[in-house]
């Protein structure tokens, strides 16, 4: 039976995205092959986490355009499809950001997004790690459209640990997953419906479970929130480095990322991957208990292993590594040998934020001596860039 | 007269009891059916060209024939009753009057698709027709045609009844299916489809009412003769269930082979318009359908005749046509408002969003706040082309159709009203006056003659 199978499917669909041509197996999604080229013909992912069954198709934002469906039905699919959802066919030929029309698309998606979102980035514990702030930096306008009163929702602690921000939640339902598949009872989901449906638990209930924390590393803006962590620092003052202890839970992984400042753990998150997923270790997600996430805040709890690397191109990637290779400037050329008059890096004027203070030259966890030093703004200690970074 | 197959017998005395419909000639078609073989049955229903009567008119014959039939694995058959859809309210009548109709055929197509235990889902408001029928699948069964064995065939069938919750979107057939099993009704993300994943991932077939009732004539006088009524791929009986500002609303059991301009004029069907007034616009399929302005209703941009068939009601694609849908026909004199009336139905839609999919969650809302500010003279000429830059956005873009549906109705109307809405914008004092009188306003369109 399996022979058979074999002889009829090949083992690897060739398929073609943004013009790259791979082979993936069958049964692959679009996503996660383009996953697999990487960099910008991966489409953005609100809602799809690889770790969490079921997830996908709501969000919209990886919406792709197939322009031809397969070798053996080479004709294009009539609608865009939802990348995260579709899975690849040999010969099939994707279009991502090779399409005006996903372009279109997904700016749509992205304001729909935020017509209703607080916008409150200033105030929110989730800025510089948000997904939804990258979104709206690459396709969102630097306008609204929209002229009307935003949907609020009171706050809501959702047991000891999370805070539940209703007004920022995109309704990806990745918590939801989470707390099915991963915490042993759900005790909260999605009440009513529509553009006033909402995340809430059962009246009077709290989210008590050894896993729950694992809600807020899915959570891809800042609905969920660390309760323990609020508005103790932003993500891009921290350090963050891998370490592990001996869990005594069984299903806990052990492996987290610990965000530090000088000996202060501020907070721990499991350990994520490019996509801003929870890693695997052989191949099992990565998730973490609550012990080690919310209880384990001190450096000698864990075995420190060194720096994190934060793949995103988050603002929390800011000084935290040497050597980066910068393009070459181009601005100052295009103008002339001009500087540009109103592009500045904001960490070249920030007091706070010193570019030339690189956190990775730092020994051990970066302490408040050494944040105050970019206070005085040293000069000449290494040379900054347009970017604020050493080339 | 048009011949009718579905509701002939409606009003007999009696007929919503088994006696009198027996009498009448009812559950003649399963007799006939269990001497067939099941296959025999699904082609017959292919042969007779009956296209699905819930909206898409998709032909049923085909998705009986899509549906997968792996060893040992149970199949369903659902029966969508849960007829949501503004203007809509054809499967109501038919099960409120002739309930064993909708069970006949019902029985006829569980055989043919190998359903030992079928589905009623029922719209939650529509109560005391959930008593009807199951009063009526109760008689069903105490004369041997539902159970175990039925009529000695060897063939079992249990048939029940679940009432929705009061939301539109259940009647979306996956959303439908996850409110059946008891969760949430979110649909779901297609592939897979029901008749390979339905209800409890088993193979499953969802129709509507009046679809399955329609197996009934069907297998009665047979394929040709049904396919022989109606034209083209029209065929036989459809129910209109019209509304409005007609002197007649009501159910019509047409053939399709009739006008519009017949349809709504004659005494045999609407009978006109109430006080002599003028035709303005129609929405000749349900809610989710196009509006068109009365010129467009009447004659295609061809300047042939429309024909009330899937056909010709389409003919002319979005741009200067509509779609049949589920039979919903509203009519709107010269003193209807198109402005408000999309905002009525903004309304609806961006109620009745399950909200999984952010263009149909958000997008809804703000059209529904939008219109609501032209209507009261707040709204600004910009608007008008974000309105329809959102609903351009919407469309094609969601898991399910309700996005494609909302998106629509506000497309139509600013492709054909788009003068309406930018009266609206100029005359402020006007329309906040004189639009909540209902009164006049807009130059009617002229009909013609
Ligand atoms: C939002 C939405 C609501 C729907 N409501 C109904 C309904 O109330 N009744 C119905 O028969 N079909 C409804 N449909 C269509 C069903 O999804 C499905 O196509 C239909 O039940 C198939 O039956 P048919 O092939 O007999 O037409 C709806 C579809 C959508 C997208
Ligand atoms: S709270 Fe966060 S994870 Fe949960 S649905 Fe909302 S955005 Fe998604
Ligand atoms: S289109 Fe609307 S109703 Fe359909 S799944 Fe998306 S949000 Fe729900
Ligand atoms: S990531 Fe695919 S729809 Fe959200």
């Amino acid at each position: 039976m399996a022979e058979e199978v074999k002889k009829e499917t090949p083992a690897a669909f060739k398929v073609t995205i943004d013009n790259i041509t791979i082979d993936v197996a069958p049964g692959t999604t679009i996503l996660n092959a383009a996953r697999s080229i990487g960099g910008d013909v991966a489409p953005p992912a609100m809602c799809y986490y690889s770790k969490l069954e079921g997830s996908g198709g709501k969000c919209r934002t990886c919406l792709v355009e197939v322009a031809a469906g397969s070798t053996a039905d080479p004709r294009p699919m009539p609608k865009l499809v939802a990348s995260c959802r579709t899975t690849v066919m040999d010969g099939m030929i994707v279009k991502n950001i090779t399409s005006e029309k996903v372009t279109d698309a997904r700016n749509g998606v992205v304001e729909f997004l935020l017509i209703n979102h607080p916008l409150d980035c200033p105030i929110c514990d989730q800025a510089g790690e948000c997904h939804l702030q990258d979104l709206g930096y690459e396709h969102g306008k630097e306008g609204t459209r929209y002229q009307f009163a935003r949907r609020t929702f009171k706050r809501e602690d959702i047991g000891p640990y999370i805070q539940l921000h209703m007004t920022r939640c995109i309704l990806c339902y990745r918590c939801t997953y989470v707390a099915d598949q991963i915490t042993n009872k759900r005790v909260h989901g999605i009440v009513d419906r529509g553009d006033h449906a909402a995340i809430s638990t059962y009246i009077s209930r709290a989210v008590d479970n050894d896993f729950s924390g694992n809600m807020i590393d899915v959570c891809p803006v800042g609905a969920l929130t660390d309760r323990t962590f609020r508005f103790k620092n932003r993500v891009w003052f921290t350090k963050p480095v891998d370490a592990h202890r001996d869990c005594e839970n069984p299903e806990c992984c052990g492996k987290a990322t610990l965000w530090l400042r000088g000996e202060e753990v501020f907070r721990v998150t499991a350990r994520k991957d490019q996509w801003g997923e929870v890693q695997s270790f052989d191949g099992k997600p990565g998730w973490i208990c609550n012990t080690c996430r919310f209880d384990k805040k001190e450096t000698k709890d864990w075995t420190i292993e060194g720096q994190t690397l934060v793949a995103r191109h988050s603002v929390i990637g800011a000084n935290k590594y040497k050597k980066l290779e910068m393009p070459a400037e181009t601005i100052k050329e295009v103008m002339n040998g001009r500087d540009p008059k109103l592009m500045m890096n904001i960490h070249n004027v920030s007091e706070v934020n010193n570019p030339n203070i690189q956190l990775s030259e730092i020994e051990g966890p970066a302490h408040s001596e050494d944040f105050n030093r970019s206070a005085e703004h040293v000069a000449g200690e290494g040379e900054s860039t347009q970017w604020g970074m050493k080339k | 007269m048009a011949k009718k197959l579905l509701l002939d017998k409606a009003h007999v005395e009696g007929i919503r009891h088994y006696d009198v419909y027996r009498r009448e000639g009812g559950y003649r078609s399963v007799e006939k059916a269990l001497k067939m073989q099941p296959a025999d049955i699904v082609e017959e229903v292919k042969k007779s060209g009956l296209r699905g009567r819930g909206g898409a008119g998709f032909p049923t014959g085909m998705k009986w024939s899509f549906l997968a039939k792996p060893e040992g694995v149970a199949r369903y058959l659902v029966c969508n009753a849960d007829e949501s859809e503004p203007g809509t309210f054809k499967d109501r009548y038919l099960m409120e009057f002739i309930p064993h109709l909708l069970i006949e055929g019902m029985i006829v197509s569980s055989f043919a698709l190998g359903s030992n235990t079928s589905y009623i889902y029922i719209r939650g408001e529509y109560d005391w027709i959930t008593d009807i029928l199951e009063e009526a699948i109760a008689e069903a069964k105490q004369n041997g045609w539902l159970g175990k064995n039925i009529q000695g065939s060897g063939f079992d069938c249990e048939m029940y009844v679940q009432r929705g919750a009061g939301a539109y979107i259940c009647g979306e057939e996956t959303a439908l299916i996850e409110s059946l099993e008891g969760k949430r009704g979110n649909p779901r993300i297609k592939p897979p489809f029901p008749a390979i994943k339905g209800l409890y991932d088993c193979p499953t077939v969802v129709n509507n009412v009046e679809t399955l009732a329609a197996i009934v004539p069907i297998m009665n006088e047979g394929a040709e003769a049904y396919a022989a009524i109606g034209v083209g791929k029209s065929t036989g009986t459809k129910l209109i269930s019209a509304c409005g500002n007609i002197n007649k609303p009501g159910i019509y059991e047409i053939d399709m082979t009739i006008s519009v301009e017949e349809f709504i004029y004659s005494d045999e069907y609407c009978g006109g318009i109430p006080n002599g007034k003028k035709l303005k616009a129609c929405i000749p399929g349900g809610s989710s359908v196009p509006i068109l302005p009365a010129n467009l209703l009447l004659t295609t941009a061809k300047g042939e005749k429309r024909l009330m068939n899937y056909e010709s009601l389409s003919d002319g694609g979005f741009a200067t046509g509509s779609m049949m849908g589920s039979g919903g026909f509203i009519v709107l004199d010269e003193d209807q408002c198109v402005v408000r009336h999309t905002y009525t139905l903004a309304r609806f839609y961006r109620h009745e969003s399950c909200g999984q999919c952010s263009p149909c969650r958000e997008g809804t809302g703000w059209m529904e706040k939008i219109l609501l500010n032209i209507e009261q003279g707040k709204g600004q000429m910009s608007d008008i082309d974000l309105l329809w830059d959102i609903q351009r956005k919407i469309e094609g873009n969601t898991i399910c159709p309700l996005g494609d549906a909302a998106a629509w109705p506000v497309a139509a109307a600013i492709r054909h009203f788009r003068d309406e809405f930018e009266w609206h914008v100029l005359n402020p004092e006007k329309c906040l006056k004189e639009n909540f009188g209902l009164r006049h306003y807009a130059d009617p369109i002229h009909v013609p003659a």
